[in-house]
């Protein structure tokens, strides 16, 4: 056994600090290393009032008309999973960046960096596969490209894209306006799509097939525009999850929110997934959902509009948004106490035991 | 889902709580000894439904945070060989070595991989004849099953590029060290669930005997923490010393004979290091001298990597259950999962991490 401490001097851990002189996995994840990357290599580099909204989509001003204008890139393995392929995860997930600036997805565009040796069959299908969800979506994908790397230097395939629509008038979505009092809302069933990736990874069978949530989120939004209702801010909560994105919201509107735990919807299955791995669902990613922060008086309204959309049957009132504890998190359990919801570091990793 | 909703249930867990403060009269310490357990009382609060006298205080039972310095260091090492496919435990990767971690051995082009169970591992060998696979094979009596399994698979097949990096500790000595510690505070403990359905509840009847001290086998819902908690504040409040099975539905008296035959055919009781606790004799697992063609040690003949733990570490205290870990100074400031400067707070079982990500008192800069 170590000695009793001498001194409270020597209470701390000596260990040094790691240098992040290399960029980590975890520095894609969506959590607080992917936060430190944008703070402290891009946003430098790039500064400007626009891209510092740090939101899914940037606003611009063209001709009177505001457009707003995002770009994403796909890295998914495996490139076919239950519920999609990279190919409709690209479509779907470009136009819920713009949807979520309240934006009407008009066109775009799809670029592709392929490695020497992928069968031309998958391409095929993956480029159908984009076609038809563009389709589906009433966007049209109007310009492309083509880089193909030797062997070894990808992994089969990722798409970049990037995504325009208009802006209606009066329309004005940020994770900067959320108030105390706000509601916050979920459109579905949370952990859907990142269960179905690793189940299908990694090779776990389940009693039920588990499917990815992918799908466009564009109309479901403008039914909650046409509400009239005071939205004040719409997210997709994609890699991350739901916790990675409400951190957001609350850090950058410096307000507190607070989450109850009953209220958030998760699948059966996806449950005990998460139970069997140690993952939390509030971590996992989804490509079929939004979270949308509402004014009080009109959460009623826009809860009934989501619920009458199929994307949104299951929407639930899953929190509010307080005055307390800016930029934190919290959870009310359902044995009544409270714990944070914090922004986890890098990937979620599943536990030993 | 059932077996888990009705131990989460508010209002039994609320009906336990009110049960415990009738009963509590008198100040306890009591010790869950799992990283789970900690994990559970935390993310739900459980601490703040107990009466103040009553005191929670978290054992060194975080398979990740115990494992020495020297694994952690040697584990980057082989991985750092061309010829090595390291595969691990995900949690395993962002554990701090002397001087880096896995992941950041990954980002420098180790062949690092993770897996859900050590069979994954054994595939993965045959798989790359011309490579070797190291399963770094940790943990405590839950994990030496499968981890034996993956030795004698390896045996059977014949494999010859597959070996174990082994750093196995056992529950018992643990609490037998901290019982004999003249700094010991604890005066009952909830024992780990898991690993008594593997090795059952013999060996806790010999502590209880030995030291007087009431233990209770406890499960890893919020119901089961509560239900423990009572059963030890009843015992101790009677003056009893008693073993006691709150997880019965998990839990016989004579365990997993199936796993205990396995984990003895491979492996052998050895002393054994802890993280931030030190050695400790008879607290662990290595392999038998048949295994010895899949003992990473032997194979790669690591014997020269050792990394000697800073004593004054207050993980060493944290894992003792002697203070709290927002006692420490660097806690939430210095010291964060983004940037973890000890092992409990890298582990989501560690009492660390665990404080930080629900109960930060100290503001994270």
């Amino acid at each position: 056994m170590a000695e009793a401490v001498k001194s409270i001097a020597n209470l701390v851990c000596p260990t040094p600090m790691p240098v992040r002189d290399t960029v980590l996995l975890g520095h894609g994840s969506g959590g607080t290393l992917s936060a430190a990357l944008i703070r402290e290599v891009f946003l430098p580099a790039f500064q400007n009032p626009v891209l510092g909204r740090l939101d899914d989509q940037a606003i611009v001003q063209v001709n009177g008309s505001r457009l707003a204008f995002t770009t994403d890139s796909f890295v998914v393995k495996p490139l076919f999973f239950p519920g999609g392929d990279i190919g409709s995860l690209a479509v779907h997930g470009t136009i819920n960046d713009l949807a979520m600036g309240g934006a009407k997805p008009l066109f775009l565009s799809a670029a592709f960096i392929l490695e020497e040796g992928l069968p031309m069959d998958m391409l095929r299908r993956i480029a159908q596969s984009m076609r038809d969800a563009a389709q589906a979506a009433g966007v049209l994908i109007v310009t492309g490209d083509t880089k193909v790397v030797e062997r070894g230097s990808g992994d089969q395939l990722f798409i970049n894209t990037a995504g325009i629509g208009l802006v209606p008038d009066g329309v004005d979505l940020s994770a900067s306006r959320a108030c105390p009092g706000d509601v916050v809302l979920v459109s579905g069933t949370i952990g859907d799509h990142g269960i179905a990736i690793l189940a299908q990874r990694e090779g776990l069978e389940f009693d039920s097939r588990m499917e990815s949530d992918s799908a466009p989120l564009h109309v479901l939004v403008s039914e909650m525009l046409a509400t009239g209702a005071e939205i004040r801010c719409m997210r997709d909560p994609t890699r991350g999850g739901v916790s990675s994105t409400l951190n957001e919201i609350a850090q950058t509107s410096k307000v507190g929110i607070e989450l109850v735990e009953r209220e958030i919807p998760v699948r059966e299955e996806v449950r005990g997934a998460c139970e069997m791995l140690g993952l939390d669902p509030l971590y996992v990613a989804n490509e079929g959902k939004l979270i949308a922060i509402v004014a009080p008086e009109s959460a009623s309204a826009v809860l009934s509009a989501m619920q009458r959309n199929a994307l949104g049957k299951n929407a639930r009132i899953i929190g509010k948004v307080c005055e307390a504890h800016p930029g934190l998190v919290t959870m009310r359990t359902d044995l009544g106490t409270s714990r944070i919801v914090d922004m986890l570091a890098g990937d979620q990793l599943p536990r030993i035991c | 889902m059932k077996y888990l909703d009705e131990y989460r249930d508010g209002r039994i867990a609320r009906a336990l709580a009110s049960e415990i403060q009738q009963c509590c009269t008198r100040p306890w310490v009591l010790m869950e000894i799992c990283g789970g357990q900690t994990h559970t009382i935390m993310r739900y609060g459980i601490d703040e439904l107990l009466p103040p006298g009553l005191e929670l205080v978290h054992g060194p039972g975080c398979p990740v945070c115990v494992t020495p310095l020297e694994t952690i260091d040697k584990a980057i090492a082989l991985a750092s060989r061309p010829d090595v496919t390291l595969v691990s435990y995900g949690d395993m990767l962002r554990v701090p070595g002397s001087n880096s971690d896995l992941f950041q051995a990954k980002a420098k082009g180790a062949d690092v991989r993770v897996a859900y169970s050590p069979t994954e591992a054994v595939k993965l060998a045959s798989r790359i004849p011309e490579r070797q696979a190291v399963f770094l094979a940790i943990g405590f009596e839950t994990t030496a099953p499968p981890n034996a399994m993956a030795a004698w698979m390896a045996k059977q097949q014949g494999l010859r590029n597959f070996s174990l990096l082994v750093s196995h500790v056992l529950v018992p000595p643990a609490i037998r060290a901290l019982l004999t510690s003249p700094e010991n505070r604890v005066q009952g403990f909830i024992a780990p669930g898991h690993v008594c359905t593997i090795m059952g509840c013999d060996e806790y009847e010999a502590l209880v005997r030995d030291f007087q001290v009431p233990i209770v086998v406890g499960g890893f819902e919020p119901v089961d923490i509560l239900q423990a908690v009572l059963m030890l504040v009843k015992q101790l409040e009677a003056g009893e010393t008693r073993l006691e099975n709150q997880y019965v539905r998990s839990v016989s008296y004579q365990g997993n004979r199936l796993a205990q035959k396995v984990v003895g055919e491979v492996f052998e009781v050895a002393d054994q290091k802890w993280r931030g606790i030190g050695m400790i004799p008879h607290s662990g697992l290595r392999l038998r001298e048949e295994y010895a063609a899949y003992d990473a040690n032997r194979v790669f003949d690591l014997h020269l990597i050792t990394a000697e733990e800073p004593a004054e570490c207050i993980s060493a205290q944290v894992l003792r259950g002697l203070r709290k870990p927002t006692d420490c100074p660097a806690f939430g400031f210095r010291c964060t999962p983004e940037n973890p400067l000890g092992a409990p707070m890298v582990s989501s079982e560690g009492a660390c991490a665990a404080y930080y990500r629900y109960r930060r008192h100290a503001p994270a800069v």
